[in-house]
């Protein structure tokens, strides 16, 4: 379903995030990609939905080329894929309420399955009581389950997830994670990034371990180790 | 699924519009002064080509006949100048018109009528009003009195002595035409400029939502809507609001101006071209809000 064939990002020459990356993410497949700060993990996913082009080599996603994707055909991409980004990027003019039923409203749908889908994922993120509260009265943690809650509303083909519990409790860091398992059950593709030891070691699926922007270890059933 | 659709991105430009006040209250100052100054433009130039068009039509040439002139000839002569292409139109004052008009104008002056009595007969002229359609044709039109088989019965033609001041207001008259135009050019230019840019500068606070409105996977129309919109509603209360203040300044400016221009009432000037200035107005302001919203967005669409 997404392949990354010898991908190499090189941002300038001094700052080269990714060199001669492959590997292959089959449907329904719950992988993670753990490193250090700096590995290059963020730069892999952005890669992904096309936020950002390849310097070498290509990124399919279900056979296509991302890269060849002219800018105004990319939101049919995008709404493929679910994206908790790591600094949550949600719409600061926005209510937390309002950024969830936006992307339902991208994918086209109705005031009526709006006012039914949104209060309920509010709730699964334990967020229903600030459902009017904008971006900057929210806490980061807060934030950052807005941010989930966003990504999966309109049921992608794939969730995407760079650094979702990096601002959270570890009681709220295992419901997000026992959430995101139970959606992959259900079929989902979801591609994680983290570098959280005990979720890593907890999960026991698949784990890409990237050292300086290169694959160094691929492991069904893998373990956190740097 | 369309009329839910448009009431969508309705809602959507109009919460844009509410709820962002800094960029949406700049953008509407800016735009009112826009069409103010774009509307003064507008009746400056209605002022102007008033004005231009009574001193043009002011400017005549006396042909002052003398008293044994036959009335025929005088008939031959007014018939040949109407002949000619350059001459709008000439009328005839006799004797006793001219006595009438003379007296209409002096009435506050006793000494004058006094002395008018003492001469116990009219002293005036009968003479020939020559209007011409542009003044700088006089020069022909003198030409051909002085040229005339009728010459004889000519006493004097009051031209020469006003030939300097005809000649320079046919320069002023058009050059006043072109400097008003390009003026006009030039400040309305401008003033579209600022309003571009403030538009633009609106929007650039916009960049980051765009560029995240774009990572969610909406498509650039549904990015473009609410922006759209929010032109739409800065364009046309702009309008209104500048229309409606425009009821009362002009009532106010038509009286102050009356002192100068006794003919013209720049409050009916407003009247008469009310649908005009409505319609240009609205053109200007929704069409510059619209156009720099777009143009704006453009660039952040690119992500
Ligand atoms: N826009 C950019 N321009 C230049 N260099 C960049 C840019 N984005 C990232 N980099 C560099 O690329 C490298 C990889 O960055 P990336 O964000 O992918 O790391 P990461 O694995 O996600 O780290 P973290 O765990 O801290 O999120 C880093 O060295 C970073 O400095
Ligand atoms: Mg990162």
């Amino acid at each position: 379903m997404i392949s990354f064939q010898k991908v190499t990002k090189i941002y300038s020459p001094s700052s080269i995030a990714l060199s001669d990356v492959s590997f292959e993410v089959k449907q329904g497949e719950f992988v993670s990609f753990v490193g250090k700060s700096g590995a290059g993990k963020t730069t892999l996913l952005r890669l992904l939905c096309a936020e950002e082009r390849a310097t070498q080599g290509t990124v399919f996603f279900e056979d296509q080329d991302v890269a060849k994707i002219p800018a105004s055909q990319l939101s049919h991409l995008r709404r493929k894929i679910g994206t908790v980004f790591q600094d949550y990027k949600l719409l600061h003019s926005k209510t937390a309420y309002e950024n969830i039923a936006y992307v339902m409203e991208v994918m086209g749908a109705t005031d009526t399955e709006i006012a039914r889908d949104v209060p309920g994922a509010l709730e699964i993120v334990g967020l229903l009581s600030r459902s009017h509260h904008y971006p900057l009265q929210l806490s980061g943690g807060e934030k950052q389950r807005v941010a989930i809650a966003r990504a999966l509303i309109h049921r992608p083909e794939v969730i995407v997830a760079d650094e979702p519990t990096g601002n959270l409790d570890p009681y709220h860091t295992a419901d997000i994670i026992r959430l995101l398992v139970k959606i992959n059950e259900l079929g989902t593709t979801v591609i994680l990034a983290t570098h959280n030891k005990e979720v890593i070691n907890h999960l026991g699926k698949r784990v890409i371990t990237i050292e300086e922007g290169r694959v160094v270890r691929d492991e069904e059933r893998g373990k956190f180790i740097l | 699924m369309f009329t839910a659709t448009l009431q969508r991105i309705v809602r959507s430009g109009w919460e844009k519009f509410s709820r962002d006040t800094s960029s949406s209250s700049a953008a509407l100052l800016v735009m009112v002064i826009v069409l103010s100054i774009v509307t003064s433009l507008f009746f400056l130039q209605g002022v102007g080509s008033f004005l231009i068009q009574s001193l043009r039509e002011s400017v005549d040439v006396s042909t002052f006949l003398k008293d044994s002139a036959p009335a025929e000839d005088i008939e031959a002569l007014q018939q040949s100048l109407v002949a000619l292409p350059e001459v709008k139109e000439v009328a005839y004052v006799s004797k006793e018109d001219a006595l009438v008009q003379f007296m209409e104008r002096h009435k506050q002056d006793q000494v004058i009528l006094d002395s008018l009595d003492a001469i116990g007969q009219n002293p005036l002229l009968a003479s020939l009003n020559i209007k011409a359609w542009d003044p700088a044709s006089f020069g022909k039109i003198t030409a051909f009195l002085e040229t005339t088989p009728l010459a004889s019965i000519i006493q004097n033609v009051d031209f020469h002595e006003r030939a300097p001041v005809i000649s320079r207001l046919a320069a002023i008259t058009s050059g006043v035409r072109t400097g008003m135009l390009g003026g006009s050019i030039f400040a309305g230019l401008i003033a579209v400029l600022v309003a571009f840019n403030t538009i633009r500068l609106t929007i650039y606070s916009s960049k980051e939502e765009i560029e995240v409105m774009r990572l969610v996977g909406a498509s650039n129309m549904f990015i473009r809507a609410p922006f759209l919109l929010q032109g739409i509603i800065v364009g046309g209360l702009a309008s209104v609001i500048t229309f409606t203040l425009l009821v009362p300044l002009t009532l106010f400016l038509s009286s102050k101006l009356e002192t100068f221009v006794p003919q013209f009432s720049l409050f009916e000037y407003f009247m008469n071209n009310f649908f005009m200035i409505l319609f240009l107005q609205l053109f200007v302001g929704i069409g510059l809000g619209v156009l720099s919203s777009l143009i704006a967005i453009r660039r952040y669409l690119k992500v």
